[in-house]
């Protein structure tokens, strides 16, 4: 299990966590949402270890993260960053295949070949294997990412009793319809495999889909855990993103969707001019 | 990295030469142009008759009917191969680190003051060393250049990297700036000292800024060879970290990089073997910039290659061209630098122009 205890998180002054609370468990998969600015990308660095928390301990199977080596963690938990600037010619199988160039893999065989194939495959890369990154378009070098991160998971081998980790910022940001189906299925395949999948989403609808838990930040404190069916209501979303929020249901097993605040409720904010 | 075999694109986007191809072709070049630096030269002996002066070397006999030839080939060429293909290397693979560290094709070691360094305490060197300096530098004799060369760049890059870090991190960013702003300042130092030096100090600096092997002999070689040894030890463990570096530094940790050390320990390889190549040398810019560049325009930027590839061509490329620099005017010798900017950067410009073209 990892876990974050009473983290708090300050930088400059600026408080952007405050006594966070949260347990991500293997084989399911939590999802934080909440406003921009909230503090979840933060919270999903800390968790990282990428972070070290101003108060407070990130615990991995009761372990606090900087008591485990970089290699160590790399072998437990991948990471999918919200973006990443890669400027040097690297192939989309070159960038799948750094994820499985974690110190105590074996990165030569025909093992880690597979892992990188298998990994492009599972994200509809294969045909773009060796194209130039820098030459993808902004969804596709989303799913390069996402594939590199499946292949460190899948290259890993894990001790009986440890937790591996999968943590993504937004992975379904610049994605269409179609390819958001299929990293969904992904996190789902890998929750069934036992990993903890934790996700930072911002589109509710697609939380209230994957979420078997869902964490709510607000102003960087937890507001709401619990499912989708209690999280994602009326009176709790609206405090939380400051506008009317309508929540409904959809069949046939009444899973909570939600559409955005119509456009005419709000006064249109008045310029002022000089 | 692996060929991609069971793939619809066979060919790897923008890939000239195979990896492996790249550095079987390298080692090939550098053999052909380490023969040819030996056999070439303003005395006129030639490579035939390093068999007899070999033969005379391990028997004692016709010891003085070869002492030229075994002057010329072993005291002067052969140390001076090897200090060409050192160099050649320290420079190129320091360039290819920074490169990867910063995650910018143009870095070169001068950002973590290396060579500004080097190149101040050299300069006040060549300008004091008869004046208020003289007490210290005598006793170095011929080698005080070379120790002043070294210990400054090596202070210099101590300096830097302690000023800049933070709670005992290395932040590249500050680093960057503070390297740019520190190489500034050592420029303006030599300024004063270039300013206040006579005609024959002058020229003295003039030439060394425009590197030369000329000074090669076989204690300098010993002197590199540590270095030389150090850069061959650390590199394949750096590989992994550097293409890790390429990704960002949090990707990096991700992929279970200790980034800190990796940090700290391509600083410290880079500006021991530059520190040591401009302490032989002086300064021989372009090299480090334009060889890892072409490695990567041909072989991607995989640092499994593009380390060892940037060696081997490094060390042709600086051969070639003190090889021009001791044959085009002879008996006279053009500066390392000079002849090297002047095939360098047509070859360079034909390449990145060619490429822009085709892509």
């Amino acid at each position: 299990m990892l876990e974050a205890r009473a983290l708090s998180y300050v930088i400059d002054g600026h408080t952007l966590l405050t006594g966070i609370d949260l347990a991500v468990r293997p084989g399911r998969i939590t999802v934080l949402i909440g406003p921009n600015g909230a503090g979840k990308s933060t919270l999903l660095r800390l968790l990282s270890g990428e972070l070290r928390p101003t108060r407070g301990a990130v615990l991995l199977d009761a372990r606090a993260l900087p008591a485990l080596s970089a290699a160590e963690l790399a072998r437990r938990r991948a990471v999918v960053p919200q973006s990443s600037a890669l400027s040097f010619p690297f192939t989309a199988y070159e960038v799948v295949m750094l994820g499985v160039s974690v110190p105590g893999f074996d990165t030569a065989g025909e093992k880690a070949h597979a892992a990188g194939l298998n990994a492009l495959d599972a994200v509809g890369l294969r045909p773009l294997a060796n194209r130039l990154y820098v030459h993808l378009s902004g969804g596709e070098r989303q799913r390069v990412h996402f594939a590199r991160a499946l292949s460190q998971l899948s290259a890993s081998v894990s001790r009986p009793g440890e937790t591996r980790c999968f943590l993504l910022d937004e992975p379904t940001a610049s994605l269409d319809l179609a390819h958001q189906a299929i990293v969904l299925a992904a996190l789902r395949a890998q929750a069934r495999a036992g990993v903890a999948v934790l996700a930072v989403l911002h589109d509710l609808n697609l939380a209230a889909c994957i979420a078997d838990e869902l964490v709510l930040l607000e102003r960087g404190r937890v507001g709401a855990t619990g499912t989708p069916a209690d999280v994602l209501n009326d009176e709790t979303l609206s405090a939380a993103y400051g506008c009317r929020i309508q929540t409904n249901r959809a069949p046939p097993d009444g899973q909570p969707f939600v559409l955005p605040p119509a456009a005419f409720e709000r006064p249109i904010p008045e310029i002022s001019g000089t | 990295m692996t060929a991609v075999a069971d793939m619809p694109e066979r060919r790897s986007e923008g890939r000239m030469v195979r990896s492996g191809a790249l550095v079987a072709y390298a080692a090939v070049g550098l053999s052909l142009a380490a023969i040819l630096t030996l056999s070439v030269g303003a005395t006129g002996i030639s490579l035939t008759s390093l068999p007899r002066v070999l033969l005379a070397m391990a028997t004692g006999n016709d010891a003085g009917a070869v002492a030229r030839e075994q002057l010329v080939l072993i005291d002067i060429r052969l140390p001076r191969l090897l200090l060409g293909m050192f160099v050649g290397a320290a420079l190129t693979v320091s360039g290819a680190m920074m490169q990867g560290m910063f995650r910018n094709p143009l870095a070169d070691p001068g950002l973590i003051g290396v060579s500004s360094g080097a190149a101040l305490a050299a300069v006040a060197t060549i300008a004091l060393g008869n004046g208020v300096a003289a007490p210290w530098l005598r006793p170095l004799g011929a080698y005080a250049l070379p120790v002043a060369a070294f210990a400054g760049g090596l202070a210099t890059t101590l300096v830097l990297t302690t000023a800049v870090q933070r709670h005992g991190s290395l932040s590249l960013a500050t680093l960057l700036l503070a390297g740019i702003a520190l190489a500034a300042f050592n420029g303006a130092l030599m300024g004063l000292v270039a300013y206040a030096s006579d005609d024959r100090e002058l020229r003295d600096l003039t030439l060394w800024m425009l590197g030369s092997l000329s000074g090669a002999s076989w204690p300098k070689v010993f002197a590199t060879t540590p270095f030389a040894l150090l850069v061959a030890v650390a590199l394949p463990g750096l590989v992994r970290g550097l293409n890790g570096l390429l990704l960002g530094e949090a990707e990096a940790f991700h992929l279970g990089i200790d980034v800190e050390r990796t940090k700290r320990l391509i600083v410290l390889v880079a500006s021991a073997a530059v520190g040591a190549a401009v302490a032989v040398a002086g300064i021989v810019g372009f090299v480090g910039i334009v060889v890892p560049h072409l490695v990567r325009l041909m072989a991607g930027p995989d640092h499994r290659v593009v380390l060892p590839a940037s060696a081997l061509l490094g060390a042709i490329l600086v051969l070639i061209a003190d090889m021009l620099a001791r044959m085009l005017v002879r008996p006279a010798e053009l500066p390392l630098g000079v002849v090297m900017a002047l095939i360098g950067a047509p070859i360079f410009l034909h390449m990145v122009v060619k490429r822009r073209v085709a892509g």
